[in-house]
Order: C-alpha cells, then structure tokens, then sequence
C-alpha cells in the first residue's frame, strides 16, 4: 500500500481553513446515531472525548487508571507554547511552525506542523475559558516564558504543574460529558485489541482491570490516545503503567508504525541510585537556564568523590571540567536536549561519572547564587557585603525560581543541593516516532485514529521543551474533531454496530488465549526480570548514542530475550481477578516485539538527526567536527514500517518529506 | 536495612481482610518506599505467591494513584509528599511498619491495598467543570484580567492531586478538602462565577450522597495533604453554600 | 433553604450558630458570676434581675436551653454520621501526628460538660425553678437578705463539688480551645484573619473557664 498523506493542496498558510470549509459534516441529529472509542485520557484522549460529547457522538472513554485526570500528562511541567505574540517579540504562526521543524531537524510534515502553530493560540482561549489557572502578572494578564532555548517567549505556564492544570481542564469538559451522559466512562479498562470489520476499524476489545472481565466494545471510529512508548527502556520519566499496547496491537493489524527510532532522552534527570530503581524523575529543563554542567577533569578526583574522600565543593575551578561550555562557547549549557545529553554521555563513558553507578553528572548552581548575591547586593546598596550575606542573596533568589525542584531533589536524593551540586543524569522522557497518521490524523486502516504522543506527527526526530502540550491539546479540541466528522459522515446509516459477530468472536480468542497462556505457563521469571533486561539492552546499544554492529547486537538480543520471555514468564494469580502482574506481560510481550523494531528502524536510519545518533554519522572535519551529521540527500523521508509477523521482518515504507516553505539547515551549536 | 511489613491482604471486595506479615531483607535508603514494595512483590513472585496489590503510577508525587496508610499516617510519616516519594530512610533497620489502605466508607477496597476512590469523580461530575464547548471561538485569553492575587490562590487550590488523603486520615471521612479545593479554584476565578451557585450545591450534595462523613475542623487533612491544600478553601466552601442558599 | 440545614456544611454551620450562642452566654454568665468576688452587693443584684426578669426568664432562658440542647443533640448526630462514614477502623492510626487532642475528642470534653451541666442544674437551677415558679416566692429573700449570695458560698463548701467543678471547666476549656476557632472557620470566616482569630480564641478559651474556676475556688476557700 502506498503511503497518501491527503496532505491539502494550496499554499500552507490556507491549507487548514480550505479543509475546514470543505469536508463533509454529519448534521447534528445523525450525530446521536454515531459512536465513537477513546483509548486514553490524556491531553490527547481527553480532550477529544469531550469535544467529541460535546458535538453530539455518543463517545466510550477508556483509561487503565482509576481516573482520566491520572493519565501521564498529569506531570509535564514546564509548559505550553502558542504563538499569541501577547509579549510583542515577533512571535508569529510562522515562526512557532519554523522553530518546530528546525528544532525536529527537519523530519516532521510542514502541513501538519503549520497547522499546529495555527491552532495553538486557540488552546489557550480555551484552557482558560475552561478555568486553567495559568500565571498572570500583576496587571492580571497572562505570563510568559521562554523556553528550550528559542528566541521568543511563548509558554504559557501554571506553576511547575502545566500538565496537571490543563489536564484537569480536559477532565472538566469530559466530567460535564459524562454528567449529560455523552461519554460512557470506562476506568481501569485496558485495551487488548482492536477489531475490524470489512478493513474498517469498529470496535475494541477490553479488559477490566478489577474484574478481569473481557469485554466488546463497538464504535463507528476508533481514537487512540495512548501516549508514548519510552518504557520499553523499562526505566523512563515515564509512569510505571505507561505502555505501548493499544499502539502496538493497532500495528499489528495493520497501522503502519513511524519512526521507533525517534526518542528524546532528556538531560536533567536525577540519576539512578540502585538496581532497584523503577523510575526516573525528570528536573525541569529551566533549571539549565542558571546551573553549570561539569565533572571532574582528573580521574583521580573522580575516584576520590565516589570513595567519599573529596566533596565536590571541594575541587577548584581549574579542577573542574564545564564541558558544555568547553565544546559549545556560543550555547554553553543551554544546548538542545539531544546535544546535552549525549554530551554527558560521552563524559561518563570516559569514566568521569560522578556517583556509584558512574552515571552522572553535576548540575552547580554556586555561581548562579553568587551572581544574583552580588546582583541583590547592589539592588539593596549593601556595601561591602560578606561572603555569606551574598550566599544568602543568592540562594534567595534561586530559591524563588527553583525552590520546589530543590525541594523535590532533596527529598529524593537526601542532599542539600544549595550546598553541593545537584547530580543529574539524562533518562528517556518522549517519543516522537509513533503510529503513522495522515493529515486527518487517520492511521493506514480506516476509521482508526491516532492522536496525541502515541502518533508520530509533529515533532519530527526531536520534539521541542513546552510542544507536547500544545499538540496533544490542538489534535484533540480542534483538528481530530473536524477530520473525524468528514469519515464519519458516510456512516450515518450505517446503525449500531454489532458485537456478536466473528470478527468480534475471533478477537476476543485471541485476547483471551494469550491471557490464559499467561496465567497457566510455569516459568520461572518475573515479568519485571525481562522488562529490566530488555530496558538495558535498549539503554545500552538504542540509547543515546547508536552504531550498526549495536544495533545489530541489540535486535538478536531482543529476539533471545522475546524468546526466552514466551517460555520462563511467571505469572502469578488469576485471569479473573486484579492482577497486576498479569498487566504487566501482557504490556512487556509488546514491548520486546517494539524494542527489536525500535532497533531495526535505527539500524536502518543511517544518519543523525535530533534525538536519532549514529556514531558514524558525525561531521569528520571542520569547525563541527564530531557532531551529529543529518543527510537530507538520502534520509529526508518518514520511516513506516508495516507489520509482517517477527519484528525483524517488518517492511519498511517510505513517505518522502518535501519542505517548501523552510530551507533545510544543519544545526549548530558552536 | 531489614524490616517487618505489616499488611493488610484482601481478595476482593466481597471477601474478609487482615492483616499479615512480611520480612524484606537488604533495603537501602536510598529507596522509594514504592521500590521497597517492588522488592517484597519481586520475593513473593518468585515464591509463587500472589504480589501485594497496590495503585500507583506516576512515581514523581502528581498522578495521585498511590494511597498507602502507613504507620498510622497517610502517605507515612514524612510531609509534603505522596507514598511513592515517601523514602526508605524515614525508617530503621528493624523496624516494623504497619501497612494499610485508605479507609472510608466511601472508598470500598478492590485488593489489598487498592481502593475505590470514583466517589470523588461522581462529585466532580456534579459540577466541577465550567460550562463552556471546544470552539475556538471562545474570547482571548486576554479579555477578562484576572489578578495575580486570584490567579495563584485558584492555583494553589488547583494543585489537589485527588489522591484522597485528605479522606483517609479524616476522623470522620470527610472529603471537603477535596471538595472544598475545587470548589474554591473556580469561585476565585471569574470565568467559574455564572454557575458558582448550582455548582457548590450539587457538589456538596453528592459529597453527602457519596456518605462522607462531616467536617470537624480537626486540621489533620491539611497536615496529611501532599500538597498542601489550605482549610481555608474549606471555610470558602462553606461561604459559597452560605451565599448560594441566601441568594 | 429547607435543605441547607440537612446537608452535611449547614449541619455544621448550624453547629457553629449555636456554639456563637453558647459562647457568648458563658460571657455574660462569668460577668454576672465574677462580681460575687468584690461585692456581695453588686452580685445580689445582678442575680435578682437575671432571675426575676420576664425578658431574660422567659424569652432568653428558653432560647438558651434550646441552643444547649441543639448543640448537644446535633453534636450526637454529627458524630454518628462520621462513625458511620469510617467503614473499617485502621490497625494502627496515628492521630496525633496531624491534629490535637481536643480537636479529635470533642465529644468527650462534650460529653464531661454535659454532666457538668447537670450537676449545675441540680445545683442551681431546679431550686430556682422549685423556689420561684412552684413555690411561688418570687422575692429572692430569705430572712430579710438577698439569698443569692449565701446560696452560692453554700454549694461551695463541698470540696468534691468544688473539684468537679474544676475538672469540668479544665474540659470546657479544652473543648473551647478547638470549638472557638473551629466555629468560625465553619462559618467561612477564617481566611486571612486566621492569626487573630486563633490568638484570640485561645485567651477566650483560657480566661474564661479559669474565670470560673477561680469564683468556685475563692468561695471555697473565704466561706
């Protein structure tokens, strides 16, 4: 099958508002007669679902949480963009798209992404219409900030809480669906499979999580807002239940899945303390705007700090080494996430790690508190002001600016981080690959779409800080709202779709097979033992940094582990009752399929882009010389992979991206 | 460290609870109290035991899916934080630690420790929303100022997790912190005052239905609330009906 | 309005009315009780037209025993609902850590007081009620003198009586110490003057009481 973007024709600025006006709409009394299923309630899933409600579709909600308000949005922190120039500093449509596809390295489509900057001014009217306390200023307007290094400042922010404030937002509107009666809500429902029939997408097949019920569910579409896959790493910013199944069973019938590769790994993380870890915890990106990055210069002081011997505070400046600002004076420490996190890579491959696990990095704030000390200092004429009174300045203000992220770093870690610095390490945060759709956000199987992180997009091969936000919110309120109405207006006598047909029957087996394999195999290993192994196979050789003879490595190592999982899984309890662990397989059997993919996408992408690096695609020479090298000669194209049984078989198509309307540019940082 | 685990066991909802203990050996400090419990089940697997089941998901203190009553205390001893930010070196080697789900009326237990906390999502069907459709033509977010002073109190009362804390450690299950949160960021925020009557009295009235119990002003839901969600918001409620009914 | 005082908030503001009520009244009963210290006079006086006054005896008193009465019977309602909402007691709760001692035994420091009531309505009261209404002497004298005075002295010779007393009242003044703030927080009016409020129920819930404490524990000792 040939991949058809339905990208509209006309110049891009139209492209949108031309579709609005000519799709086909479904009137309002036929709009009663039509379902619609949700898969996740997240920014993307919720916000859909009650704009669906509201237009009139009888909309089925689903999450495997006991509420929609605890989908993994919930945690952003940092913000959302929106061209709504409110500070006056040339921000634009265009240039929110521009900074968008550059900051993806030029791998994402132009219509959709110029389409996105349209709409983002739009969420926010909406978010505060709905009660989002985002902050003001004090003449009661709204605030902005900058952010992820770009030259205007465009985010809109709620404390460190973004996520959770516009979460709740979305959640609002679905609670005022479900209160008129219009979305049927279904907690702790995970979806196990999708059903077809006649190649159109009808149905989903379910189980409830408390009662281990299987149930069918028929729609006249089918929404999937299941979020990303970054999991399968096992240890992620990710929430534990996070996971890629509703994504991976629509790819296996038959939507095609874009860019596995893609994955950004986010730089300022707390690091790993012990094999027990189970998840990492994402510091927000702003913290960069004031600390330094730096390990030691001398291996003797590294072991010297890891043997408890040396405090960091203890080495001078000539004994540190602020690598960031070494390799890239003109950005310092405010380089992309990608670029900064391989930095601190490479560091700690070098053995510079600073802690136990030799994974990680510090993160020093003394200079930024001397700065602001000696900067208050003056502000408040104190002449001659000691050493401590400056320390007390500062740290004042590093406190207001950063005072719960400190906090939370202390809890965690147990370490004052005002009196020594903060260790960081990056850790997988988001994935811009995902299941390809068209413009109309429809996958390659009719009638099923996919919306939010669990598409492949808008972000290209690297998504920029405060942009997840913004697209789960505008494919949800106002982009799949239309494009579904145009597929859904041939279905207007189409009635009730029935759930005891074969296709149904023959979906439910195969749910039900795997879920008594599961609990009937005698194995003798936890899920969470292949999880972990599979995660490090992932960190290892389809991390950061990624070569052919690792990858290559890492697929047949998957493969053993994939195998291996199918014999020696251990799963205790009942089908028909809560059970955890049997979630959990269910979730990793995925995962090691996606991992082996996840690796053959890489191994196929021979070039770097964004949050993709190949070591043998580096500049060789010149003022960039070991810095990531994209070729846009023979890599400018969408990777969609069509499944065909085992990962390693999967066939590749190619959806080729022509950029108009922006000149492509290789990124510098120098 | 090595420790006792005290836990409540319960196979579903139907069936009878109790308490039963556990010994987990080698647990470092540095631990989450969560990653503790991933330790205890990890050891019950592999003895061919069924694992302690328990909610949770995020693991950063913001999804409020984790709802342990531990040592007495909601989300334990510490302060400011949910269980899964809760950390192994609040305790002692060779300490026993009581393990129990949130308790209410109100909040059924499922298993183990997971309960049934939608009693807290019928309410906010009730009316926790404002009444406005997706349209992209709803005014600028401009149009209406709205004080810094309005703006950061409606978010501070916006920070409510909905973990149900508030609920457990309660003498008297009530749920108006939570109620009282919610109720409180719209009435501060104009956008939410055309409805700010009807909505205060169906929420309060579902509260009742829900069978929370009342509130007595003890304060223990502001010390146990992760995120520290003020009784103040409370009293605001209570103004709120006083002024809905008046009017 | 009919459903307001039957959902759980206007329960609990009613609660708060009536403690307003009860709270005031121990204001004006000290004030009469405490001239009994510097005059005999003074308190003979005051005694006489409290008990004599048709406004005070048969507008206010009426209004007074249905606010005692009200605040108990709703406080025992109130407390049952809550049981009721508990479900499951925990194995090991620790109340202490989040909140006070008062505020988590209302009930019982409620439960003391009534009592104390009791005792005081045997005391006082019904002999009023028995002198004035059923005996019709209506004079407030016994032989030539204001009685109030000799009667008061009178109840408190009785060590035993005397420590009840002062029992009683260290429990009232535990009950006003979370009652005080905990009534005007339920009527909403807490935010922003929470400081004052607090400061100020805390001197109210000491002074009072050991106002009392001090009128039984002089009469006690200057007989």
């Amino acid at each position: 099958m040939a991949l058809d973007s339905k990208v509209p024709k006309g110049p891009i600025k139209d492209k949108w508002t031309d579709y609005k006006n000519h799709i086909d709409l479904v009137n309002p009394a036929n709009k009663r007669h039509i379902d619609v299923i949700v898969v996740g309630t997240g920014l993307a899933g919720g916000s859909a679902a009650a704009t669906l409600a509201e237009l009139g579709y009888n909309v089925k909600a689903f999450a495997y949480q006991d509420s929609p308000r605890r989908a993994h949005s919930i945690a952003a922190q940092g913000g959302i963009n929106a061209a709504k120039n409110y500070q006056g500093d040339g921000d634009s449509t265009y240039r929110l798209f521009y900074d968008t596809v550059k900051g993806g390295d030029y791998r994402s489509r132009e219509a959709n992404v110029y389409r996105l900057a349209e709409v983002s001014a739009n969420i926010i009217d909406q978010c505060v219409a709905q009660g989002v306390p985002f902050a003001r200023d004090y003449g009661g307007l709204l605030d902005n900030r900058s952010f992820g290094g770009v030259l205007v400042s465009r985010t809109f922010y709620a404390k460190g809480q973004t996520g959770q404030q516009l979460l709740l937002g979305a959640y609002s509107a679905m609670n005022r669906q479900i209160a008129r009666g219009k979305i049927e809500m279904f907690n702790r429902h995970e979806m196990l499979d999708v059903v077809k029939v006649d190649g159109k997408a009808r149905g989903i097949i379910t189980r409830n999580l408390i009662t281990g019920e299987i149930e069918r569910h028929s729609a006249h579409a089918v929404v999937i807002a299941s979020g990303g896959y970054g999991n399968v790493y096992f240890l992620s910013t990710n929430a534990m239940g996070s996971n890629a199944t509703a994504a991976w069973k629509i790819h296996k019938k038959g939507a095609y899945f874009a860019n596995p590769c893609y994955t950004q790994i986010h730089p300022t993380c707390i690091p790993r303390s012990g094999d027990y870890q189970s998840k990492l915890t994402l510091m927000s990106e702003s913290l960069r705007n004031d600390g330094r990055i730096w390990v030691p210069k001398n291996m003797d002081d590294v072991k010297a700090i890891r043997e408890g011997r040396k405090k960091p505070t203890d080495l001078s400046e000539e004994e540190r080494d602020y690598y960031l600002e070494r390799r890239y004076p003109a950005f310092g420490n405010l380089v992309p996430r990608d670029v900064a996190s391989r930095a601190a890579k490479e560091r700690c491959d070098a053995g510079y790690g600073v802690n136990a696990t030799g994974e990680a990095v510090y993160l020093d704030f003394a200079s930024a508190i001397e700065r602001y000390g000696k900067e208050q200092a003056k502000i408040q004429n104190i002449e001659n002001a000691s050493e401590a009174k400056i320390y007390e300045l500062g740290q004042a203000i590093v406190e207001a600016k950063y005072g719960n992220l400190f906090q939370m770093y202390e809890k965690i870690v147990d370490e004052n981080p005002y009196k020594t610095p903060m260790m960081i390490y990056p850790a997988t945060h988001y994935t811009m690959g995902g299941v390809w759709v068209d413009y109309n956000l429809m996958t390659t199987v009719d009638g099923l779409y996919c919306i939010g992180e669990a598409n492949f997009s808008d972000h290209g091969a690297n998504r920029l800080g405060a942009s997840a936000l913004m697209q789960g919110l505008a494919d949800g309120y106002f982009v799949l709202p239309y494009t579904i109405g145009d597929y859904l207006s041939q279905d207007i006598r189409t009635g009730k779709i029935p759930t005891d047909t074969k296709e149904f029957d023959e979906a439910e087996k195969e749910v039900k097979d795997r879920i008594d394999f599961f609990i009937n195999n005698k194995g003798t290993k936890s899920v969470d033992h292949f999880h972990k192994r599979l995660g490090k196979v992932m960190w290892d050789k389809v991390g950061m940094a990624r070569n052919e003879k690792g990858l290559k490595e890492a697929m047949a190592e998957i493969k053993a582990i994939r195998e291996e999982f199918w014999k020696e899984v251990k799963v205790p309890g009942n089908a028909d009752e809560m059970n955890p662990e049997l979630e959990k397989a269910g979730r990793v059997a995925d995962f090691l399929e996606l991992g082996e993919l996840f690796a053959k996408d890489a191994l196929v992408r021979e070039e770097s882009c964004g949050g993709h690096f190949r070591e043998e695609s580096v500049e060789l020479d010149g003022p960039q010389k070991g810095e990531a090298k994209r070729n846009d000669k023979d890599f400018a194209f969408v990777s969609a992979w069509e499944y065909k049984g085992e990962p390693a078989d999967a066939v590749l198509h190619k959806e080729e991206l022509e950029f108009n309307d922006i000149e492509l540019k290789q990124r510098s940082y120098k | 460290m090595n420790l006792t685990l005290k836990i409540w066991r319960q196979k579903d909802s139907d069936t009878k609870g109790q308490m039963v203990d556990y010994k987990v050996t080698d647990i470092s400090e540095h631990m989450s109290f969560l990653e503790m419990m991933d330790v205890l089940n990890e050891q019950l697997v592999n003895a061919g035991e069924e694992p302690v089941a328990f909610d949770h998901d995020c693991r950063e203190g913001i999804c409020g899916m984790c709802s342990m009553y531990i040592n007495g205390e909601a989300h334990g001893p510490d302060r400011g934080i949910t269980t899964c930010q809760l950390h192994m070196r609040m305790f002692k080697d060779g300490d026993t630690i009581t393990i129990e789900p949130f308790r209410a009326a109100a909040f059924p237990v499922i298993k183990d420790l997971v309960v049934d906390r939608t009693a807290f999502e019928r309410i906010q069907q009730a009316g926790g929303y404002i009444s406005v459709n997706t349209s992209g033509n709803t005014q600028d977010a401009n149009a209406i100022p709205i004080s810094k002073h309005a703006a950061d109190e409606a978010m501070d009362a916006a920070t409510c997790i909905g973990c149900g804390a508030c609920v457990a450690t309660c003498k008297n299950s009530s749920a108006m912190l939570f109620v009282g949160a919610k109720v409180s960021q719209y009435a501060l925020l104009p956008q939410g005052q055309v409805e700010a009557a009807d909505r205060v009295k169906n929420m309060v009235a579902q509260m009742d239905l829900e069978g929370f119990g009342n509130c007595t002003n003890t304060g223990a839901c502001e010390v146990e609330c992760p995120k520290g969600i003020s009784l103040d918001n409370i009293a605001r409620m209570n103004r709120e009906l006083m002024k809905a009914n008046i009017s | 309005m009919g459903g307001f005082f039957k959902s759980s908030i206007g329960r609990k503001i009613a609660m708060a009315l009536s403690a307003f009520f009860l709270m005031f009244f121990l204001i004006i009963h000290l004030a009469v009780n405490i001239t009994s210290l510097f005059s005999e006079d003074v308190f003979n006086e005051l005694s006489h037209f409290m008990g004599t006054n048709p406004l005070v005896q048969f507008a206010l008193q009426p209004v007074l025993i249905f606010g005692v009465v009200f605040h108990f019977v709703m406080g025992f309602v109130l407390e049952l609902k809550n049981k009721k909402a508990n479900g499951v007691a925990y194995a090991k709760n620790n109340g202490a850590a989040n909140s006070t001692w008062m505020s988590r035994n209302m009930i019982y420091s409620g439960l003391v007081i009534l009592a104390f009531i009791v005792l005081h309505f045997i005391d006082f009261w019904f002999p009023e009620i028995n002198t004035k209404y059923i005996q019709g002497d209506m004079s407030g004298m016994h032989d030539g003198n204001f009685r109030y005075f000799h009667e008061l002295q009178h109840k408190f010779l009785n060590p035993a009586r005397v420590a009840a007393y002062v029992v009683a009242f260290i429990l009232l003044a535990l009950h006003l110490l979370h009652g005080f703030t905990s009534a005007f927080q339920s009527v909403g009016a807490t935010a922003g003057r929470k400081k004052t409020l607090q400061t100020f129920g805390k001197v109210y819930s000491i002074v009072i009481p050991l106002g009392f404490i001090i009128i039984a524990l002089y009469h006690h000792l200057n007989h």
